[in-house]
């Protein structure tokens, strides 16, 4: 404060003076032209990352990509390393049915709870309910990977899959070929927990930029407030909670540790949700020790990975396009 | 005096402040009546506690009774979607629902599901645009957006949407300030011809606006009715003090 | 006449509030249940021994010690990413505020940013290892606390940045008009504004680097030391209670729920000061 007010004396003696300099305010203005400089080259920094995981693995698969063909290494069943026979077809279908079961089992109640909390509750319940999910989102994957071993792969064990034994035998997707708990259901329980803070408070956010006049303009004609949501509210922000969605299985598709811990890693071609299934990151994390051992092993996970990068890439890049522009600002 | 509506002991509070203390009115039936007084003195708070949308609010408290034919709106068993079909609401700003023209106005006879068939619908919807004034302009593009209406239109279609629910009374909180001047005289039109069977209350903050349209007058001052009455009466002849100043102008 | 009816559009209210209501309180019963299953499954194993010592010989086999080596592990990891990630973030995100507010190249590098987020963190650990590999470095402390700084880079940038673009513009201007550089305004007053937040969004990436075990699996190694130099491997707490569980005896597979319960309550206590530093600090900060 002391400092501002000196300067300002210094200007205006100098004015006084009748002086043309000003070399305070030169140095500042130097000063600020150099910080801006600095500070943009380093905004470069999130996409520079991007480019250079992105390129780095595609070089070091590229000797696994140039040796097989993509319908071999993608459509193909048989993964044995010490054969060469890298088929990653069972990885890429566990994947896409523990995500998909996660976030089925994950969208209805969070985007149930999200308009509960937006249109219905007390700000009393609405502070009740960020500590929860922000607690939610704060526990560790490993903690949750524990958490399933615990509560979930017993529960599949002892109750689901009896059950859907004597009651749903006959449908495919829910047949009981395996004793343990260990399967896609149970991965996909787990991830469902996970993602659920982020799918709620992204699409309570959406919610929230729907102006009040058009609730108002509902409610003042007598409507109830489910037929205001429902015609009024939700017709405006289906885009946005469509790309929550793709948002929250972008980051199933990716969790590594709770789902490796619960989900069996065996691989095969999944038939039912009850089935164990070895996601990729599971696939990379178990067996990066052996990579170097075996030729080509290494591109080959490192391949897993690229594969998981593209995919995750795509939908994260659409949801977050969508996301930017259905929330502006207010972007969580 | 007809009484329409009957506020008794209303107090209101916004948390921990009060924002209406003690009101006591009776409002005429098929009359205009204008609430006023400066910024802050809780028409717009009394206002809508008419059509009970003040506890829409958070953090809202509520204590006294609105009589609407000397039932109490207020009463535990009654059904609040109920009132607010008798009791409509045109805001200051004109809220066009995300919908065509057609489906603006019918949107409220679907929601009670008051007519039976789309002929019926179609033709109640011309009915209401013609009272609102804006049949002549929009009867030929009914399936446009409502948003691509002129705001002065947008707010004669709020008002057709309103009287499509066939209520009994209307409230309009400042409804014109959003308007230019011809806009607004349009409205003003609208409900002058509306109280033939309409009960109209309404919120300005323009003494002229007032003046132009009330035939019962309720003058408040800091969350309390210091004056109401027949237009005349307290236009040319203020009982109190305040009144007096507020009218000249000394606000 | 106004009086409740039971039409069907208030049935059809009622019941979908009522699954509404349900929804929450499975979300909320979730949490419970799940910080409810760690506490009883990990506190009888969980005694001073765990905390203060490192592995003794056979520890994986069920004989004596502790998980020091990884409480420290972690924190060193967590607490030299967080570090790390902070330098890069603090200016990115007063740059992205003060210069760059709603442009063009705002959004690409906010649109970077939010990709970054996403990155599942298996792909930075297997980005680490790679670039390890490359440069010669082996799995070790500084590896770790790398690739965690850039698994922490987007959260801290996007939480600073929530709280910086919520700044009142007014305090902006203000500054401004008193003739400040935009340098100026952004190192003196919007830092002070935003400190709590700030603070807040240092403690968040902190805590998600510090339960994260897949990018350090990789790059960071493991070992039953605490590290003394940043060139050595070092345990952590995520991988001690994975590698635990991974035992076939039960006293191991218990003191791994220990483990687990002792992340869980780091978590904890970080997200709970956060909250407690958010509130306290925000004394002089405009509204």
């Amino acid at each position: 404060m002391n400092r501002q007010i000196q300067l300002d004396i210094n200007k205006t003696n100098l004015e006084a003076e009748g002086r043309q300099s000003r070399p305070s305010v030169v140095a500042r203005n130097r000063q600020n032209q150099l910080a801006k400089r600095t500070f943009f080259v380093i905004t470069l920094l999130p996409m520079i990352l991007i480019a250079a995981i992105t390129i780095i693995l595609v070089v070091r698969s590229w000797p696994i990509l140039s040796t097989y063909s993509p319908k071999d290494l993608f459509l193909g069943s048989t993964w044995k390393p010490d054969s060469g026979l890298f088929g990653f077809w069972p990885y890429i279908t566990g994947t896409f049915w523990v995500t998909i079961v996660g976030v089925l089992l994950a969208v209805p109640p969070c985007l149930l709870t999200a308009l509960y909390l937006s249109e219905y509750s007390h700000s009393f319940t609405r502070s009740l309910a960020k500590p929860i999910l922000d607690l939610l989102a704060a526990i560790p994957p490993v903690v949750y990977g524990v958490w399933g071993l615990l509560a979930i792969v017993p529960f599949v064990e002892d109750a689901l899959a009896p059950f859907s034994k004597r009651w749903l035998n006959s449908i495919p997707i829910f047949k009981v070929a395996q004793p343990t708990g260990f399967s896609i259901i149970a991965g996909g329980i787990v991830l469902a927990v996970m993602i659920a803070p982020l799918i709620i408070s992204v699409v309570y956010e959406i919610l929230r930029t729907v102006p009040n006049d058009l609730r108002d303009a509902s409610l003042a004609v007598g409507a109830t407030q489910w037929q205001t949501i429902r015609q009024v509210v939700i017709p405006r922000v289906i885009p946005g909670m469509v790309a929550a969605v793709v948002l929250a299985a972008s980051r199933a598709l990716g969790e590594t540790m709770a789902v490796l811990m619960v989900v069996g890693n065996v691989a095969q071609v999944p038939n039912s949700i009850f089935d164990a299934a070895y996601p990729l990151p599971a696939l990379i994390a178990n067996n990066y020790g052996d990579m170097m051992s075996i030729p080509l092993y290494d591109a080959a996970l490192l391949c897993a990975a690229l594969i998981l990068l593209i995919l995750i890439l795509i939908f994260n890049i659409l949801s977050t396009l969508v996301l930017q522009r259905v929330l502006g600002k207010n972007w969580a | 005096m007809d009484t329409h509506i009957r506020v008794r002991n209303l107090n209101a509070f916004y948390g921990k402040q009060q924002a209406l203390k003690d009101v006591n009115i009776e409002i005429p039936r098929k009359q205009v009546t204008v609430i006023m007084g400066p910024s802050g003195c809780g028409k717009s708070t009394l206002l809508k506690t008419l059509n009970r949308f003040l506890e829409l609010t958070d953090d809202t408290k509520i204590s006294g009774e609105v009589l609407v034919d000397e039932q109490d709106i207020y009463a535990r068993d009654v059904d609040v979607t109920e009132v607010r079909k008798r009791v409509g609401l045109l805001a200051q700003r004109p809220s066009p629902l995300p919908m065509s023209i057609y489906e603006n106005v019918a949107y409220g006879m679907h929601i009670h599901q008051m007519r039976n068939d789309r002929v019926s619908y179609k033709q109640a919807v011309k009915h209401y645009l013609e009272i609102a004034g804006l049949w002549d302009e929009v009867g030929k593009r009914l399936h446009d957006p409502a948003t691509s209406l002129s705001i002065g239109q947008q707010q004669r279609l709020c008002l057709a949407r309103g009287l499509a629910v066939e209520p009994e009374i209307i409230l309009g909180d400042e409804p014109t300030s959003a308007l230019d001047p011809i806009s607004a005289q349009n409205v003003e039109k609208r409900l002058l011809d509306l109280k033939e069977h309409y009960t109209i209350v309404i919120v300005t903050h323009t003494l002229r606006q007032a003046k132009r349209l009330a035939d019962y007058v309720i003058y408040m001052y800091l969350g309390e009715v210091v004056e109401a009455g027949p237009a005349q009466e307290v236009f040319n002849n203020p009982k109190h003090e305040r009144t007096r100043a507020y009218l000249e102008g000394q606000f | 006449m106004m009086k409740k009816r039971w039409q069907r559009r208030h049935l059809i209210e009622a019941f979908v509030k009522g699954l509404m209501i349900v929804s929450f309180l499975i979300v909320a019963a979730g949490l419970g249940e799940i910080l409810w299953t760690i506490l009883v499954q990990g506190l009888p194993a969980l005694n001073w021994a765990m905390v203060t010592q490192v592995p003794q010989g056979g520890f994986y086999l069920g004989k004596g010690g502790g998980v020091l080596n990884a409480i420290l592990g972690s924190l060193y990891l967590a607490g030299g990413g967080t570090l790390l990630a902070l330098i890069f973030s603090l200016p990115i995100a007063l740059y992205l505020e003060t210069y760059l507010g709603d442009s063009d190249w705002g959004r690409y590098v906010r649109l970077s940013l939010d990709v970054l987020w996403g990155i599942p963190t298996i792909v930075y650990g297997v980005f680490g290892f790679i670039i390890m590999l490359a440069i010669g470095l082996r799995a070790s402390l500084l590896a770790g606390i790398v690739v965690l700084s850039l698994v922490e880079l987007p959260i801290m940038v996007r939480a600073m940045d929530e709280v910086i673009r919520r700044m009142p513009v007014d305090l902006e201007q203000a500054a401004l008009a008193l003739g400040s550089t935009k340098l100026e305004v952004a190192v003196r007053v919007v830092t002070r504004q935003m400190l709590p937040g700030i603070i807040t969004a240092i403690l968040l990436a902190f805590g998600r680097g510090i339960g994260d075990a897949a990018s350090v699996l990789f790059t960071a190694g493991y070992t039953d030391r605490i590290p003394t130099s940043l060139m050595q491997p070092t345990a952590s707490l995520p991988l001690a209670v994975f590698f635990q569980l991974g035992t076939p005896y039960p006293i191991v597979q218990q003191r791994g729920y220990a483990s687990a319960l002792i992340l869980t309550i780091i978590v904890l206590i970080i997200s709970i000061s956060s909250r407690w530093i958010s509130s306290h600090l925000n004394k002089y900060t405009v509204k």
